[in-house]
């Protein structure tokens, strides 16, 4: 017997006040297609319910992104409201990296060396327009016309720079985006097991191709 | 008032000479130095030094015909800003200096393909994705030439081998944005700071140059987010002037609130987040509450929070709310109240004796070294050096107020620290004045529908959120400028880094760094 997955609801907007309902939609249609174990989905349920609310983010910003993040952080709009507490400065502390402003040839190296330094599972947001296309710098010659292009983005919040409700709004698509998620069958195994056996394959191939060489 | 100027050529030979018998005469201060690609007649550099006494200018240029191996003499020797000047027009002209102490990239990876802002520079010579770590050398090139007319070059290590080099940056929550200084440490003291720059560089000047006027203004706001307003005003300015428009007295007078409220908007951020750099976090929310009152008055009349949009060639975008000038009354008595604003940044941080104790005596920087370094703004103020545009080259409406230039002796954090929260009171002041007697007029002068400023090279500047934020606009007559070049407030203020910082402890870098003020977007562009 499968139990189903559900639409997620979280308690400060309303599910049809939300655009882009259809893809989470298929999301969950995907889930379920393959069954949900019995035992696990409750389980599961209470985990993605904490989970999704304490998204910690990284102190990452580059430019005028970040000072509006900032001002998210602060008194009067408070994201602790909902759950984004406090900005961790180390990446190994982090839940999810809001790219916060321009990303620069020059800056790609460090924020993929960042994303790999977070923790499993781990989320990027797409603050600006900047983040989600190289923004009002995208002829340039030294800016990366979009962090997709080096990072896989969850969330994308347009604007240049996005209102503070429209980061929480943001914020928001992502604490649903978790709440549908499968915690112990996929998402806590995003990263290749060590002891896999196609790896255990790949090694022993590469093995044989050092000794004949 | 026209703001072109006309450089004296000066033979590349004897450009040194020159440029030190000018500082002989008073000329001090280098207030910008621009690197420029005049296709045919080659490359070159133009320098733009300041008499520190009455603020008179004077432009020298200088041109190396040779476009393949061009090179210039250095004068890092007369001036300490000139270094990294000189570094950021050889990271984009490829000009080497002679004698330079360390002539390498600044801003771009150090395996750049090409120059970008010379003319012929081919965009397709370097790929915008580059995932492998960049490599970092750790020698300083210095060129020198040889008897037979050839260029020398000399390699010596940055740091020794005994040296503790420690990394801080590119992603540090204390260095305002991303910046990579290279740390070298005698147990906990600092000894030498090598800094990276470029993480956020957007090359917006070359952006600009294919882009029309109308259309370059977009970017200025994006520079300094925190002198949005006044970025863009240097510029409009810079263009009107150029074409001889004269703004109505409307227009003038708005556009010196809209400075000043910027002015706060920014010192607040700095209090801010120098509070939540030392760990007082309470501190940085009251900041960041009253910070929003500005926000919301920028609102209501632009449109926009952060990224305002409202300088326009000629005028301004909108006129003034009705609430405008309610709203800026109430705010002035917020800051002023005996219970919150102002009060109580002083009653909860500026008294607190941890605070007193990171700030007092650190990073003290002299006046000879603020000026050498050309460290304009409050960082220069809390050195003893009048630098003030406002009243030294009065424009927009500031001839018509009162108030005085804040100015501390001591040079140490702590003087940098109440410059700026001295500064809040002169602003509100300022505004107070005006506020009340907004004359009557048009908000826009009619402009032509393609705007095009005639042949020639122009120069103004404004006092930014934190310092002098020049506009060097080079025109051939078309739609688009030919060259523009922003005097960055902040590159100065990271120079000097090294100096302040010099003999400190690493803890104290944060203090330091918090109080000079940089802000990353701008000093890189
Ligand atoms: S999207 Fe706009 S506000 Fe955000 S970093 Fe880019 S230019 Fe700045």
């Amino acid at each position: 017997m499968a139990v189903n997955k559900k639409a997620p609801v979280i308690n400060n907007i309303p599910y049809e006040e939300f655009k882009d309902n259809e893809t989470l939609e298929q999301l969950i249609q995907e889930l379920n297609a393959g069954g949900v174990n019995v035992c696990v989905a409750p389980l599961d349920k209470l985990i993605d319910w904490g989970r999704s609310n304490s998204l910690w983010p990284l102190t990452f910003a580059t430019s005028c992104c970040g000072i509006e993040f900032m001002a998210v952080a602060a008194a009067r709009y408070d994201m602790a409201r909902f759950g984004f507490e406090i900005t961790r400065n180390s990446p190994r502390q982090a839940d999810v990296i809001l790219v916060n402003g321009t990303i620069t040839t020059k800056m790609a190296p460090v924020l993929k060396r960042l994303y790999d330094q977070m923790a499993d599972p781990k989320y990027v947001v797409a603050i600006g327009g900047c983040a989600i296309s190289g923004g009002p710098f995208a002829k340039s010659y030294h800016v990366v016309k979009g962090v997709d292009k080096i990072l896989p983005v969850d969330v994308y919040c347009p604007g240049c720079p996005p209102r503070p409700e429209s980061f929480l709004y943001g914020m928001m698509q992502l604490q649903r985006k978790v709440l549908v998620e499968n915690f112990f069958v996929t998402t806590n195994r995003k990263e290749h097991d060590p002891y896999d056996k196609a790896m255990d394959e790949q090694y022993v191939e590469l093995l044989n191709a050092q000794e004949k060489a | 008032m026209s703001n072109q100027i006309i450089p004296v050529v000066v033979a590349a030979a004897d450009l040194h000479q020159h440029l030190a018998t000018l500082k002989g005469e008073g000329y001090d201060f280098l207030e910008l130095l621009t690197g420029v690609d005049w296709g045919e007649e080659g490359l070159g550099v133009v320098y733009s030094l300041t008499k520190t006494s009455d603020g008179t200018m004077t432009h020298v240029k200088s041109v190396c015909a040779d476009r393949e191996n061009p090179y210039i003499d250095s004068v890092t020797d007369l001036w300490d800003v000139a270094n990294i000047y000189e570094r950021e027009v050889f990271d984009f002209y490829g000009i080497k200096f002679l004698g330079h102490p360390d002539m390498r990239r600044v801003f771009l990876r150090e395996d750049w393909q090409g120059y970008p802002l010379r003319k012929d520079y081919d965009e397709s010579s370097n790929s915008d994705i580059c995932l492998e770590a960049e490599p970092i050398s750790d020698m300083a090139v210095k060129y020198t030439i040889k008897g037979d007319g050839t260029l020398h070059e000399e390699r010596t290590p940055i740091f020794t081998d005994d040296d503790y080099v420690v990394n801080i940056g590119p992603q540090h929550p204390s260095t305002h944005g991303v910046l990579h200084f290279r740390t070298a440490l005698d147990g906990e003291r600092i000894t030498k700071i090598d800094p990276h720059l470029g993480y956020i560089h957007r090359g917006i000047e070359k952006l600009s140059e294919g882009y029309t006027y109308p259309q370059t203004l977009a970017l200025t706001d994006r520079m300094d987010y925190l002198g949005a307003m006044q970025t863009r005003h240097a510029l409009c300015m810079c263009i009107e002037q150029a074409m001889g428009v004269e703004v109505s007295d409307r227009v003038k007078v708005i556009r010196t609130i809209m400075d000043e409220l910027q002015r706060i908007d920014s010192h607040l951020l700095f209090f801010s987040c120098l509070a939540q750099d030392l760990g007082a976090t309470t501190a940085f929310l009251y900041g960041f509450r009253d910070r929003e009152e500005i926000l919301k008055i920028f609102e209501k009349t632009t449109g926009g929070r952060l990224i305002i949009n409202y300088n326009m060639i000629g005028g301004v975008a909108h006129d003034l709310h009705p609430d405008f000038v309610k709203d800026v009354h109430a705010f002035i008595d917020h800051m002023r109240s005996k219970k919150v604003g102002l009060k109580e940044y002083h009653d909860i941080f500026t008294g607190n004796v941890i605070f007193q104790t990171r700030a007092k005596g650190v990073g003290v920087l002299t006046k000879e070294q603020v000026i050498s370094y050309g460290c304009t703004g409050g960082t220069g103020r809390a050195s003893g050096w009048h630098n003030d545009l406002r009243k030294l080259r009065p424009y927009a409406a500031y001839d018509r107020v009162k108030f005085n230039e804040i100015t501390f002796d001591e040079g140490d954090s702590f003087a940098r620290y109440m410059v700026r929260m001295k500064e809040i009171e002169e602003s509100l002041s300022i505004i107070e004045q005006l506020i009340d007697n907004i004359p009557e007029g048009s908000i826009q002068e009619k402009m032509k529908p393609i705007i095009k400023v005639p042949e020639g090279i122009y120069y103004s500047a404004v006092e930014g959120s934190r310092g002098i934020l020049g506009v060097y606009l080079e025109s051939k007559g078309d739609k688009s400028p030919y060259r523009l070049h922003y005097r960055s407030t902040g590159l100065p203020l990271v120079a000097v880094m090294d100096t302040a910082c010099r003999g400190s402890l690493i803890a104290d870098l944060i203090t330091i760094g918090g109080t000079v003020d940089y802000i990353v977007p701008d000093v890189d562009r």
